[in-house]
């Protein structure tokens, strides 16, 4: 498959017909409207609107902060998330995975044998062949992802209890936790693991939206067939896009880590929905070949941004639970109504 | 069984393929040539279907030749067949809904940008594949607005457009169309049969399975006619009347021997 031979016969002069695109505020408005990330944006803003005339406190630099530090460990999750339900595809098993990446890590470096750095790669690695065997289970023996990863959610919880013996790790080196540090950027800490988050969003943002492997997920989702019949080797996509999303789920299992600075055993057991939660509010398709990884960050920041303004209103948690459950309903409803307008 | 003088672009000998004990393909033969629409027609079961897949790469005959411009072929995958300069337009417009039209221009085949950007950073030319498409577009006066709209957005009949582009850009010596109109109204099977008249033109042979004798009728300059999985007759519409045509696609009657 060459990626530089043109096609016979182009010619280079377009005609302007084609290629005008409309310009200026308006048009660019317009534009983003039609992205399936201008209904997470604006829910967001009005979300922060909202909570800001509520409470003098939700908007100052420490709390956005804070909440940017407590959705970090879901938003990453959700990315591995997304790619796999821009695949058509959905993981039940992502939180319990990363939770056993999590345990892995911080049991190999407390116990002083190996270098807290190749305990990281080690609980990275966990989580990656975990993302492969679902890849492969849904591949090659053409399992539904919705039953592997339901399979592979209590292997993964039940590994990581038998692993730890039900204790939670103490005294990580400081390399396990150096993400949870912060340094100051004007009034405000900030921490090294959401610095890591934001960039590993705008990674997978430009992969893709400019790379043909971004283009080949989006044509995966849409139709299998379609994307097998243009030349895409589908099965290694597939089983390529789950092994990634292991990888993310790893590194969000650093990020956990550092955050709570211990190994915790019973950590992740709300992410598996929560992650799918963000991506949904993000404004994914659960159908396939639509949605955007920064629709999916904004989604995470909603969930966020209404929990912990709730919190500052002195609502209780089973009530923002509560709220947030009502949030996803109306976001798919919101999708799909938009979308039967369209069609 | 040809006498003609002319190579064919794609000449098919002797294809047998069997499933357990059903004999989908019986010996088919099948000739192409240049500058020609033919028509595949059959009933259903005829081995039609699987004759196009046999020629496409989507099976592989157990018994039988293929010859792409005089030279032996054979194909291990439709892959295979589209690196040889056949490519297939799908009835059930096969194109990624959410994607542009550039994108799917370009699907599997996407251009780089030049220098590190594309060599390392794998960063696509969207400028590049959205000018040339839309030259291709432009050459086979499919008018659309924008070409970074999104497929779903467009007619079916403007979809099986943006189809045939692709199939049209990057074919070397065949475009196989199959059932190109059946999920279509009248008005766009018309456009989608002066899009294949405009491919003919250019000098792409276009192989037509269909099913609609109108559209037949209206565009073949040959009709190939698959019965009990060979070919029984190879016929002119100038020749035959579309009763006629019929009959011999049942089985009523005979054609007369091959006027080549």
């Amino acid at each position: 498959m060459s990626t530089t031979a043109a096609p016979p016969n182009a010619s280079p002069p377009a005609r302007n017909a084609h290629t005008a695109e409309p310009t200026g505020a308006t048009a660019a408005l317009r534009r983003f409207a039609a992205t399936p990330t201008a209904g997470p944006a604006v829910a967001l803003l009005v979300a922060g609107l909202f909570f800001t005339l509520q409470s003098d406190r939700f908007l100052s630099g420490g709390n956005l902060a804070l909440v940017i530090q407590q959705v970090m460990v879901v938003g990453t999750l959700a990315l591995g998330q997304t790619l796999i339900i821009l695949t058509a595809g959905i993981d039940l098993s992502c939180g319990a995975i990363m939770a056993f990446g999590g345990i892995v890590m911080a049991k190999l470096a407390a116990d002083g044998t190996l270098p807290p750095l190749v305990a990281i790669a080690a609980g990275i690695g966990v989580c990656t062949l975990f993302g492969a065997a679902n890849g492969a289970l849904v591949t090659f023996v053409r399992l539904p992802p919705f039953i592997v990863t339901l399979g592979m959610l209590n292997i993964a919880f039940a590994l990581t209890h038998i692993y730890s013996d039900e204790q939670t790790v103490t005294d990580l080196p400081g390399a396990l936790t150096w993400l949870g540090e912060t340094f100051p950027m004007g009034r405000t800490d900030i921490s090294y693991g959401s610095v890591l988050t934001i960039a590993l969003f705008l990674f997978f943002a430009y992969v893709l939206g400019q790379t043909a492997w971004g283009k080949h997920v989006y044509a995966l989702g849409n139709s299998p067939e379609v994307a097998r019949l243009t030349g895409i080797r589908t099965t290694r996509l597939r089983l390529a896009v789950f092994t990634v999303a292991g990888f993310i789920y790893g590194i969000a299992a650093l990020l956990l880590v550092s955050r709570t600075g211990v190994g915790d055993p019973k950590a992740g057991q709300t992410d598996n929905l929560d992650s799918i939660t963000a991506v949904v509010l993000g404004g994914t398709s659960l159908f396939g070949g639509r949605g955007l990884v920064l629709g999916t960050l904004l989604g995470a920041l909603i969930v966020g941004v209404f929990r912990n303004g709730l919190q500052l209103m002195g609502v209780g948690s089973i009530y923002q639970t509560l709220i947030t459950g009502g949030l996803v309903i109306i976001a798919v409803t919101v999708d799909q109504i938009s979308r039967r307008r369209t069609r | 069984m040809t006498t003609s003088t002319s190579t064919p672009v794609l000449q098919a000998r002797g294809l047998v393929k069997r499933y357990g004990h059903v004999t989908a393909l019986d010996g088919a033969d099948f000739d192409l040539y240049a500058g020609e629409v033919l028509a595949v027609i059959g009933d259903n079961g005829a081995g039609k279907s699987s004759l196009i897949k046999a020629l496409t790469g989507a099976l592989q005959p157990d018994e039988g030749t293929l010859h792409l411009d005089g030279n032996p072929v054979r194909f291990h995958g439709p892959l295979d067949a589209r690196r040889h300069g056949i490519e297939t337009v799908y009835q059930d417009l096969a194109v990624a809904a959410s994607l542009d039209i550039a994108s799917n221009m370009f699907l599997g085949r996407e251009v780089r940008r030049r220098g590190p950007l594309g060599s390392v950073f794998r960063m696509l030319d969207k400028k590049r594949m959205r000018e040339e498409s839309a030259a291709h577009m432009a050459d086979l006066k499919i008018g659309l607005r924008s070409l970074t709209q999104s497929v779903e957005t467009l007619s079916g009949g403007q979809r099986q457009g943006v189809a045939v582009a692709r199939a049209v850009a990057w074919a070397r010596h065949v475009v196989v169309m199959d059932e190109p109109t059946a999920a279509l109204g009248v008005k766009e099977s018309g456009q989608v049969l002066d899009l294949i008249r405009r491919v003919r033109d250019r000098g792409l042979p276009v192989v037509l399975i269909s099913h609609n004798m109108p559209h037949v009728f209206e565009i073949a300059d040959r009709i190939h006619v698959q019965r009990l999985g060979r070919r029984v007759a190879q016929i002119s519409p100038r020749d035959y009347g579309m009763s006629d045509v019929v009959s011999i696609m049942t089985g009523a009657r005979e054609a007369d021997p091959v006027p080549e």
